[in-house]
Formats: structure tokens, sequence, C-alpha cells
């Protein structure tokens, strides 16, 4: 059992694909109760390793704990104990709104007494029960990614992971989004890590940052220090001076290529 | 097992029956097809087989009808994971905290409801068109169209958990269903024809269920109501093994 004072606890990780060597012994701690940023350029391993921290891929090497259990032994405990929100969309865009929040409260086993009150409560949060009837195709992105935020919440999870939440959103609903996060960071103690291309999102609300860079750890400690031993005004900066100026070939995985062709397909839409 | 496993499977069984019953385009476009069949050969190809001594051609088709739309929705509805991989909702179901195989068998279970629910309302048809069934082996048949559709979900979902894209998808499946189908029986009486496709008609599972569904409604069958029964639900078992053993294997 590892100290309760932290909710996620991460050892050498390596994850390598056939041809990748997506993430490359990667260690953090993130503290229970705190804002994290996971940051770093396109195709630096930040998927991947929340990936890993979630169950969804097998590490190759190193040991990770999420709560008190090992993703990889107990991957059941651990679904329990976080959210998600996924960098891509997955919600079922053919169920609508309060559907969608139904059916997870019963994969995740919310007794069924609470859930019509739980429902309602997270979408009061989120500002959406008075779209609760209404089809998840017919939502535009803002609005289809505070329902995911509602749904991760659902279960009353101890960590949340959010992947790049507020990307291709305006400003007010970025706004509204980091609102709704910090209260309940600050009311509830919920540990939050997330990853965003948008630096002054967290120099603002994260306590602890780490940069990542080709699979590796290139800077870590709270914004300031990190501003601080770069020696720049900003935490953009800083960023760019750690991890370089040239842009990067992502590659993609397969699965994320064809979404991407799905999405064109179908006219742009998401 | 715990307590909310079952409940998890439920919540999956009902998304699938809900979009089926929302998506009524589809429901009413994949009637075509088994309602040109009907007609087609029912009435042009009905009195060359009274002629030769086959008796009422509409009684012997139409359970090989209702089979075939049971099995073409039931292969079908594997699209419904494929789409799930692409719009990512599958994600969504493999972080929750219920082991795989009992999400994969929750959502084979809902696939199989619509795929039966079709074979259903094609049965209604055939009556419409002239088909008299035994009604004292409904309950029977109805177990053999549930047969047939956990078989081809659990195999349509087999073949999708090892897919990333519809094209293959389609293409396999296409491929496959169309030899199952002509060499089961549904269309015509095997019994005539060459040994090698006896062979492929004794080791195609839509056989037993094509003949199940014969002998329970139109009372002609090959083999024993028993026979069939034990084939056919051996067979989904084995499916659903098969496909549970892929679904663990999915990766996102
Ligand atoms: N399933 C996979 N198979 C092969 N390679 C993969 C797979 N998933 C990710 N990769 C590769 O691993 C590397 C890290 O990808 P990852 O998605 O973790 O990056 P990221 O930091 O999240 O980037 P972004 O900011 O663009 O989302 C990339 O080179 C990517 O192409
Ligand atoms: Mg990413």
């Amino acid at each position: 059992m590892p100290a309760a004072d932290h909710s996620i606890i991460v050892k050498d990780l390596v994850k390598e694909y056939e041809a990748v060597k997506a993430v490359q012994g990667v260690s953090f701690s993130v503290p229970a109760g705190s804002m994290f940023a996971f940051l770093g350029p396109n195709g630096a391993g930040k998927t991947t390793t929340i990936k890993m921290l979630t169950t969804l891929v097998r590490p190759t090497a190193g040991s990770i704990t999420v709560n008190g259990y090992d993703p990889v032994k107990n991957p059941e405990e651990v679904r329990h104990s976080f959210g998600i929100v996924f960098q891509d969309p997955s919600l079922d865009d053919e169920l609508t709104a309060y559907e969608n929040l139904f059916f997870h409260a019963g994969l995740y086993g919310v007794p069924r007494a609470e859930t019509p009150g739980r429902v309602k409560d997270m979408m009061d949060f989120v500002e959406l029960w008075d779209r609760k009837d209404h089809l998840v195709k017919t939502f535009s992105g803002g609005m289809k990614r505070r329902l995911e935020i509602a749904r991760g919440l659902l279960h009353t999870p101890a960590v949340l992971f959010l992947d790049e939440p507020t990307t291709g959103l305006d400003p007010q609903t970025r706004n509204h989004i980091w609102e709704y996060i910090k209260k309940l960071n600050d009311e509830r103690g919920l540990t939050v890590f997330f990853t965003t291309h948008y630096m002054e999102e967290a120099e603002r609300v994260a306590k602890h940052v780490s940069i990542i860079d080709h699979g590796k750890i290139v800077a870590d400690g709270t914004a300031q220090s990190i501003i601080q031993s770069a020696g720049t005004a900003s935490l953009e900066d800083a960023f760019i001076k750690l991890t370089g100026r040239t842009i990067r070939e992502e590659e993609g995985s397969g699965m994320d290529q064809m979404r991407n062709m799905r999405r064109m397909w179908r006219g742009g839409k998401r | 097992m715990k307590s909310n496993t079952i409940y998890a499977m439920y919540i999956l069984w009902l998304r699938q029956v809900k979009r089926y019953f929302r998506s009524k385009s589809r429901m009413i476009g994949s009637l075509g097809q088994p309602v040109v069949f009907l007609v087609a050969l029912g009435f042009g190809f009905g009195p060359v087989f009274a002629k030769a001594g086959g008796g009422n051609y509409i009684q012997f088709l139409s359970p090989g009808i209702i089979a075939m739309s049971i099995m073409f929705t039931a292969v079908f509805s594997g699209i419904e994971l494929i789409w799930d991989k692409q719009f990512g909702f599958l994600k969504e179901t493999l972080v929750a905290p219920v082991s795989r195989i009992w999400i994969m068998l929750g959502r084979t279970l809902g696939g199989a409801t619509t795929a039966f629910l079709q074979g259903v309302i094609v049965f209604v048809i055939t009556v419409a068109i002239g088909f008299r069934p035994d009604i004292a082996y409904v309950l029977p048949a109805l177990l053999f169209m549930f047969g047939i559709a956990l078989v081809f979900t659990a195999f349509g979902t087999a073949i999708a958990s090892t897919m990333e894209d519809m094209q293959g998808f389609g293409l396999i499946v296409n491929l496959v269903n169309m030899p199952l189908f002509f060499l089961s029986g549904a269309l015509f009486p095997l019994t005539s024809a060459p040994v090698w496709i006896q062979w492929i008609a004794f080791v195609n599972p839509l056989s037993y269920g094509v003949d199940g569904l014969r002998g329970a409604l139109a009372l002609v069958a090959q083999y024993s109501l028993w026979t069939d029964f034990i084939v056919l639900y051996g067979v989904a078992v084995l499916f659903v093994a098969l496909g549970g053993w892929l679904f663990e294997r999915i990766k996102v």
C-alpha cells in the first residue's frame, strides 16, 4: 500500500509500440487533492501515459499506483476510483444527454435509487439540465465536453483524468470548464490530472506541472519553479525553450487516423 | 460475479435496443431484402417448385427467409462495435469497472435481441403473404429464432473485434454470409445436392437454425428438433466464447 497522500505514483514507466517508444521511463507522483498539469508537444506521450494509468493499455515496463491500486493487477478497483474525459469524443451520439449519463451510472454501479438525483445534480452543475432530452448529436463541441465532464464525475471518483478538455473550445467555455473543475477540486478535494496545449491554463490552475517530450520528463515542479529555472517570462516561453521550436511530425495511431478520415467524410463534424 | 455485473449487462442491452427502435429507417430498410426474396421467389419460383413435387413453396421458403433476415441483421450488428470504436464510445465502456467478457456478453445479447425482433417482424410479413405456420410450435420456433440471432451476433462481434474499419468488415461478412445462406437449405432442399454441398450444409450452423425453424413452423425437417436445438445453442456458446476472447484483446 502506498502513502495515502499521493493519488498517483508512477515509476520508470515505459510503453513501446512496434515502431515507436511512446513513453521512455517516466516517473512522477500526484499529491492527493491537487491539480496536476501534464504538458508536452504533440506525440510526446501524454495520452499513452493516461491510457496506462486508466487500464486501457498495458505498460511495457515500470510501476503505477492509482488510488492505492495497480492498474495491471487490479483494473476494476482502479476503474472505480477514477473518472475520465478522453481526448477524443466518447459519447453515444444517438442517445440523449440524460441517457448517456444514466447508462454510465449503470455501468459504474451507482446505486439505482441515487441515480436520478445524481444525474440531475451533475447536469445542473455543467448547466445542461434543460437540454437533458436532446440527442447528443445535436450538441455543440462545448456542450459535449461539459457533458463528458459531468459523466466522468457521476460515480464520485477520487481522481479525474482530463485529456485536453478544452481543445477547440471558445474562451468562454474554457473558462467555464476550469471553473467547474476548480470548484470540485476546492470543495471535494478531487485530484485532477490534466493535459492541455494552452500553457496559460496550466499556469493558472495547476499546482504541479510536468513537461514530457519524446516520452521523457524534461521538467517537473510548480509553474513558477519551471519558469524560474528556464529563465523565461512565462510558462509558454519555458515550454518552448525546453521542448524546442520544431513542429512534431505526429503520426497518430491507426485508430486516430481512421477517426480523422471518418470525421472528414462526415463533413468535418465531430 | 458481482450484482452490478448483471445490471451493467442490462444497461448495454438496453442501449442496443433503444438505438434499434430509434433508427426506424434502418429497421424498415432491412426489411426490403426479405420481402423481395419472399415475393419474387415465393410467387415466381413457387409454381415450379410445386410442379416438381416440392409442395407449397411459401410454406417451405418462409422459415428460410425469417432465418435469413435474422442472420443478416445479427452479423451486421458487429458494425455497431466498429462504430463504437470509431466514435470513441467503446473506450467509455472499456474503462467501466466491469470485466470485458460481461461487456461483450451484454452487447451480444442486445444485438441478438434486435436481430430477433427483426425476425419477428419478418415472421408477421410472411403470414401476411400467405405463410400458414403451425401455431402449436410457435414457442420452440421463437427459441430457434433467438438461437440464430445469438450465433450470428457473436460471430459478427468476433469479426468486428479484429477489424478497425467498415470496409474490411463488409468484405469479410459478405464473403461469409452469402455462401452460408445459400448452402443452408433456406431456399431449396439440399438433400439431392452433390455430396460436397451437403458437407458444407452439415457444418453450417445456419442449416440447423433453418431446419429447426422449419420443423417447428412447417413441420418438415431433416433432423429432429432436439438435434437442431443442441447444435444451434452449442455453436452459440462456442461463438460467444470466441467473441469474448477476441473482445478481450481489442486495442484502443
Ligand atoms: N496504438 C498506437 N500504436 C502505435 N503508436 C502509437 C499508438 N498510440 C500512440 N502511438 C505513438 O506514440 C507516440 C505518443 O502518442 P500520444 O498519443 O501519447 O501523444 P500525445 O502526447 O497525447 O500527443 P497529442 O498532444 O497530439 O495528443 C506518438 O508517436 C504516437 O504516434
Ligand atoms: Mg494526446
